[in-house]
């Protein structure tokens, strides 16, 4: 008897977490480790270049990102789920040949619109309906679609662009919120933001995904509708990648079949960098939102600097290897930490 | 009877070969020559890099992994062995393959090391180093391109030379495909890779390290791109950034093709030869059915698909039946 309980004294004692093990666990925060590299970035680059810190060009940038931000709001929930979608780039290739096609036909801007919103969902619809039916990875489902969407536009329009939109269709890409500094594409960021932050942190459709992240075999024994969730953030991924298109082809006015080029890379690595779990179940979107503005201004700073595109790649690689290296690294740490405490305390 | 008729139908390479008649019949009712020995000569040479790139893509997948950046290896070995010898052309061409193997087995021991000893998932780790080797190699070349004349005639006759009227390069994909063939089939680490694939756990208890057959399949996918990169630059005699932009979904399409799951465990590599030398069909056709080069991507896409799905409908009906008989 007098044994056990002095086990269990023992173990409370384990349990009981110093001030300097909490100050520990902060610091290995994830989130707390972006606000951290946030300000870092600002301040490094603020003092590096005198261009940094002005209202006018903080605002302005964000047309450079808003596009994959979008991206990523949705690929929270796919990657939540244990899936991913390599496709996004080439479903807004497709979605804005067809929007070309359209244009090109005489139609207006909420027809355009409308068709790009269209075969972004359509297209997302396709890939769900290839992993959930019939049960095939989604990273197999969305290499070989990838091809096919981008193939496709890269078949019709060949070495040809579609360069001739309505000028109303301008504003979604290049407009500004009323008299203010505000770009249009940056509010609807916002906007879809806190949509997807409340489904995800507020709804019990946002609950089922922690839970099919968590253990989807566990979720299905619980009822909940796991198929149907999967095919769910396939199909609005798939939306979400024609909002971008709309933004992107409104942005810069003309579509090749190159268009969006490597977009899945970074929207992926927006997403891993917020804290989403890569084997699913834990992440939230505020750690994406800080990522999103954390990498937007990190690659703005080195613009600044005179930096080439292809470092910013290469940055924005190894940010994404990283973003998992690193809380693996950190993980091994602590419980390697907690091992040496116990083996003190026994 | 019927069951052996069944067995021979559920044949994935014999599938394939015949798949593969059908095509080059109908191909060659419009044009006739296509079945000359020399285009099928053709037609293979086409094809040899990608057998190579494919069989080491194969062990990756047979883990349950995919590698994403193979074209982005290939692309940076290429380049740098390519500016090695325009700056050093007194570099014997046997030192340069030797060079390019080394680069590519860095590039994919960074793969594997990131994915054994990281714990990152493999299409992570090379969606991220597809991004980082590609950068690396504009950075390397300054956005420069090596051309023709600023390369040996000794390094563009590596794949170009003949040896019993047979090109080298095909001769180089033989001997790939050899070795690996070896090496999957009657070795020890060959073998582990089927264990590691099929069931983690099992193969845990019997004592195969997943971290070592992980670190190993990216690392030898690594060295085969190396080698590919040497190949590539001096037959198309030009290195330039974009080099194999895409490759990845080639070597996976070939996989695929040939009946590998992409789950893992499962998978020949006569039946990825059988794959790449359908696509290599397939694009070599395209001119002959007068479709423009601009319909490859979308039609390897479709193939892509088609394979994958063809695949799992073959996979379902098999654990089917097994169930059935088990019930009997």
């Amino acid at each position: 008897m007098g044994n056990s309980m002095e086990h269990v004294s023992q173990t409370r004692l384990i349990n009981e977490t110093s001030l300097k093990e909490r100050m520990i666990d902060l610091a290995t925060r994830w989130e707390f480790i972006l606000v951290v590299l946030f300000l870092a970035v600002v301040v490094y680059f603020s003092n590096a270049s005198p261009h940094f810190l002005d209202y006018f060009n903080l605002m302005n940038t964000t047309f450079n990102f808003m596009e994959k931000a979008i991206l990523a709001l949705p690929m929270i929930f796919v990657i939540m789920c244990g899936d991913i979608d390599i496709s996004v780039a080439s479903i807004i290739a497709l979605s804005s040949f067809s929007m070309g096609f359209a244009s090109s036909k005489g139609a207006d801007t909420p027809e355009i619109v409308l068709v790009g919103l269209a075969v972004g969902l359509l297209a997302g619809v396709i890939n769900g309906l290839m992993v959930t039916g019939l049960k095939i990875p989604a990273i197999a489902v969305t290499l070989g679609s990838s091809s096919l969407f981008r193939g496709i536009s890269q078949a019709v329009l060949e070495d040809q662009a579609y360069t001739h939109y309505p000028e109303s269709f301008g504003y979604f890409g290049q407009g500004y919120v009323g008299e203010s500094l505000v770009p249009f594409e940056l509010l609807l960021f916002v906007i879809l933001a806190a949509v997807m932050g409340f489904v995800l942190h507020r709804t019990t459709y946002g609950r089922k995904l922690y839970a099919v992240g968590n253990s989807l075999t566990a979720a299905r024994f619980s009822g909940v509708p796991v198929s149907r969730i999967r095919f769910m953030n396939m199909a609005l991924n798939g939306l979400f990648a024609g909002i971008a298109a709309v933004l992107l082809t409104s942005r810069i006015g003309s579509t090749r079949p190159n268009i969006a080029t490597g977009y899945e890379m970074e929207a992926i690595t927006l997403v891993v960098l917020g804290g989403v779990s890569i084997t699913g179940g834990k992440g939230n979107i505020v750690g994406v939102i800080i990522a999103v503005f954390l990498l937007g201004y990190l690659k703005f700073g080195m613009g600044l600097l005179n930096l080439s595109a292809k470092v910013m790649i290469i940055t924005t690689g190894f940010l994404l290897i990283g973003a998992v290296l690193i809380p693996e690294l950190l993980n091994m740490l602590k419980s390697w930490r907690k091992l040496k405490n116990q083996q003190k305390g026994l | 009877m019927n069951k052996k008729m069944e067995k021979i139908l559920q044949n994935r390479e014999l599938n394939l070969v015949l798949l593969t008649a059908v095509l080059l019949i109908a191909i060659s009712f419009r044009a006739p020559s296509f079945l000359a020995l020399k285009n099928i000569e053709r037609i293979i040479n086409d094809t040899a890099i990608l057998i190579m790139v494919a069989s080491g893509q194969l062990l990756v997948i047979l883990t349950g992994g995919i590698d994403l950046s193979v074209g982005s290896t290939i692309a940076f070995s290429g380049m740098a062995v390519s500016m090695l010898n325009q700056y050093n052309p007194e570099i014997p061409v046997v030192l340069l393959i030797f060079l390019g193997i080394l680069i590519g087995t860095a590039l994919g021991a960074f793969n594997g090391a990131c994915v054994a000893f990281g714990k990152v998932p493999p299409v992570i780790t090379t969606l991220g180093t597809m991004s980082i080797f590609r950068g690396f190699t504009f950075v390397l070349s300054k956005g420069q391109w090596v051309t023709a004349h600023e390369m040996t005639e000794a390094y563009m006759n590596i794949p170009k030379g003949k040896l019993l009227g047979i090109p080298n390069l095909t001769l180089w994909a033989v001997a790939v495909f050899a070795v690996m063939f070896y090496f999957i089939r009657y070795t020890r680490s060959g073998r582990e890779i089927y264990a590691v694939g099929g069931n983690k756990t099992a193969a845990h208890f019997v004592g195969v390290s997943e971290r070592k057959v992980n670190f190993m399949v990216f690392t030898v996918a690594g060295a085969l791109c190396g080698l590919a990169g040497v190949m590539w630059t001096a037959r198309y005699a030009a290195a330039v950034n974009e080099t194999a932009t895409g490759f990845e979904l080639q070597t996976v399409a070939a996989c695929v093709l040939g009946g590998v799951s992409l789950a893992g465990g499962a998978g020949t590599l006569t039946g990825v030869v059988m794959g790449a030398l359908f696509l290599g069909i397939i694009n070599n056709a395209l001119p002959v059915v007068n479709l423009s080069p601009f319909f490859q991507m979308g039609i390897q896409g479709f193939v892509v698909l088609a394979a994958i799905v063809a695949n799992v409908l073959m996979e379902q009906r098999n654990d089917r039946k097994l169930l059935a008989g088990r019930r009997r």
